[in-house]
């Protein structure tokens, strides 16, 4: 976009991408239905077995690309969507890479003659954990919606206040963040060609949209005594966890765990290269 | 200060999970005894209003560059340590769920980095001791320097708690090759800047509520007598002095390395925006994918930004005229930050 043309400031660029969230969660496909306790548990064990790889088993730390790519086809979940989140994980996962080379220069493959070190090996391994973690957290939101997880998450015992508030939060994100968007672009438009708040405004611009958030909460609270509420939330109806849900799962990990013991890769290079 | 998952080996994200849950679960004891029904739609709404918060841009005076803010000290000084603490965690996990900021494994770790230090640590240690005490004297404005003082002195202190834990935790998962030293070196110094910024953005925002509904303040003894009149102009006044001080601190690092790719990329870029002098991505309006990228690996990876770069050649061994010629261009910083940045600010944007 050129310059003075409307650009979407940092709020409504996250509203946008929490609404995106929510439309691919409102989907529906055979990864949708799963029970959420069963994916998030399968979610849980993926990232788990990928971190658990050694930092130079770079054969061994491919085939994990197998699942997410699977359930993306299944799920029907675009992955540029997912690959665009990438770019708040890798910068900070290369960060922490990117000294590897330097660091550690032992020859440890040599490909064609050029002889790649350990450092680089390690790097790459981390690149990929780092991408094949993302794949797995944004295949289950992709696919779960807020209140299904947050139902899962109390079926699996996680205590009831934390699970009301991520819930109810989650709910005054978007409305805090609107209006938060709202007074940023008025802010810019009464200063323009001011890149941030001055200075004189820190406390207030905040503060005030703070004094009146603290009303609003009691006014809530109000409404939610009004409306019955005591102690804890009921959680949207979640399909009890069927067979097919167990099944899901353990052949998930049952398949996680043969790709963490049995090198596919080598497996299958060993197949064509003699 | 975000780690992701790939950072963390299970053993350490295992580990990590448990002492947050155990902070997680003593909260969630003491909240249940002191029986406050109406206290869960306050926490939601307020950690909604920090998460939303922490997109603002706070342009610090005298550099271009803006700065953000967390809210683990606000949010345990709005709702004391344990409510905080639990409002930390939703924001972390709405954040690792919904933005990939983090990770579902690395939850535990952020959780401990950012939440347990800025609530508990800020809290028992600093907040609450500070705003008892007797600094500064009595009255409303003595009330107003303790709030200050102690919202600057806690995000700094636990900044840097949780800066450290960071190196400590990719560290014990040999995840980098980088030393453990070399790692603090670069850590540590970024994020006294941050901790520095973070506090006089907590500050401001404290010290407002405090002058408009001063009992919204946790831990804090009302003052009587005193009218609760609002007059911010002292307090900006001090702000902008210790911005000042801040200000030199962080043109400091960032002209250590003034012609590195992000400075090509967001001060040069367009003619138009050169003039800003800054690192501000968010408003450069540099719309090509590598100025994004770029403003991306700036912005997310704060804790290993080009300007840190000094810290590890120092541990790697720097000759002593290297220190002595970085005091130069930092004392020549500082001087042209006083002189031509914040003096001639209005000045310089208006050409």
């Amino acid at each position: 976009m050129k310059k003075g043309i409307y650009r979407m400031n940092k709020m409504q660029k996250a509203l946008a991408e929490l609404s995106e969230m929510d439309e691919l969660a409102a989907r529906r496909s055979p990864v949708h239905t799963l029970h959420p306790a069963a994916k998030l548990l399968t979610t849980i064990v993926y990232i788990l077995v990928t971190l658990s790889f050694d930092k130079y088993d770079l054969s061994g730390i491919v085939p994990m690309v197998l699942w997410p790519v699977l359930m993306f086809t299944i799920s029907g979940v675009n992955v540029r969507t997912c690959f665009y989140k990438l770019r708040i994980v890798l910068p900070l996962v290369m960060a922490v890479g990117l000294f590897n080379p330097f660091f550690d220069k032992e020859i440890m493959v040599s490909i064609g003659g050029i002889g790649v070190s350990g450092g680089v090996i390690s790097m790459i391994t981390l690149m990929l954990k780092g991408v094949f973690c993302l794949m797995a957290s944004f295949l289950l939101m992709a696919t779960t919606k807020i209140d299904s997880l947050c139902a899962a998450l109390r079926k699996l015992h996680v205590p009831a206040m934390l699970v009301s508030l991520l819930q109810l939060t989650y709910r005054y994100v978007g409305v805090m963040t609107e209006e938060l968007a709202v007074m940023t672009e008025a802010y810019h438009l009464r200063a323009p060609g001011q890149k941030g708040i001055h200075i004189s405004a820190w406390g207030s611009f905040l503060g005030q949209l703070l004094l009146r958030s603290m009303d609003r909460a009691q006014e809530l609270f109000s409404s939610m005594m009004l409306r019955g509420y005591h102690e804890h939330f009921h959680y949207a109806d979640i399909d009890r966890f069927r067979a097919r849900d167990a099944l899901f799962m353990a052949g998930c990990i049952l398949f996680f765990v043969l790709l963490r013991y049995g090198n596919i890769a080598q497996l299958i290079g060993g197949l064509v290269v003699y | 200060m975000h780690m992701a998952d790939a950072l963390l080996a299970p053993a350490v994200a295992a580990t990590m999970y448990a002492a947050s849950a155990t902070a997680a679960g003593v909260s969630i004891h003491k909240l249940k005894k002191d029986d406050e029904p109406s206290k869960l739609p306050v926490m939601a709404v307020t950690s909604a209003l920090v998460f939303a918060g922490q997109m603002i841009n706070y342009t610090i005076p005298g550099t271009g560059s803006s700065g953000h803010m967390c809210g683990g000290m606000m949010l345990s000084a709005l709702l004391g340590p344990y409510a905080g603490f639990l409002s930390m965690i939703v924001i972390l996990a709405i954040q690792c769920l919904f933005f990939a900021d983090g990770g579902l494994m690395a939850l535990g770790a952020n959780c401990w980095n950012m939440a347990f230090y800025g609530c508990f640590v800020g809290y028992f240690l600093i907040w609450r001791p500070i705003m008892n005490g007797k600094w500064f004297g009595e009255g409303k404005s003595a009330e107003r320097a303790r709030i200050i003082a102690a919202s600057i002195i806690g995000c700094i202190i636990t900044l840097q708690l949780g800066a450290f834990s960071v190196v400590l935790e990719t560290s014990l998962s040999g995840i980098t090759e980088l030393p453990f030293g070399a790692f603090c070196a670069l850590m540590q110094p970024i994020h006294l800047a941050i901790g520095l910024v973070e506090g006089l953005i907590t500050a401001a925002v404290l010290v407002f509520v405090h002058d408009s509904r001063p009992e919204l303040l946790s831990g804090v003894e009302l003052s009587e007598g005193e009218s609760a009149k609002r007059s911010l102009k002292t307090v900006v006044a001090i702000l902008a002095v210790v911005a000042l001080v801040v200000g030199g601190g962080l043109s400091l690092m960032a002209s250590s390395n003034p012609d590195g790719l992000e400075w090509a990329l967001f001060g040069n870029a367009d003619g138009g925006y050169s003039t800003n002098m800054g690192l501000d991505e968010e408003n450069f309006g540099v719309e090509s994918s590598a100025a994004e990228k770029a403003g991306s690996i700036q912005e997310k990876t704060s804790f290993l930004p080009d300007y840190a770069f000094p810290g590890s050649e120092s541990a790697a061994g720097t000759t002593v005229s290297g220190i002595v010629g970085s005091a130069i261009v930092a004392g020549a910083a500082i001087l042209i930050c006083f002189v031509g940045g914040f003096f001639r600010k209005r000045k310089v944007r208006t050409e």
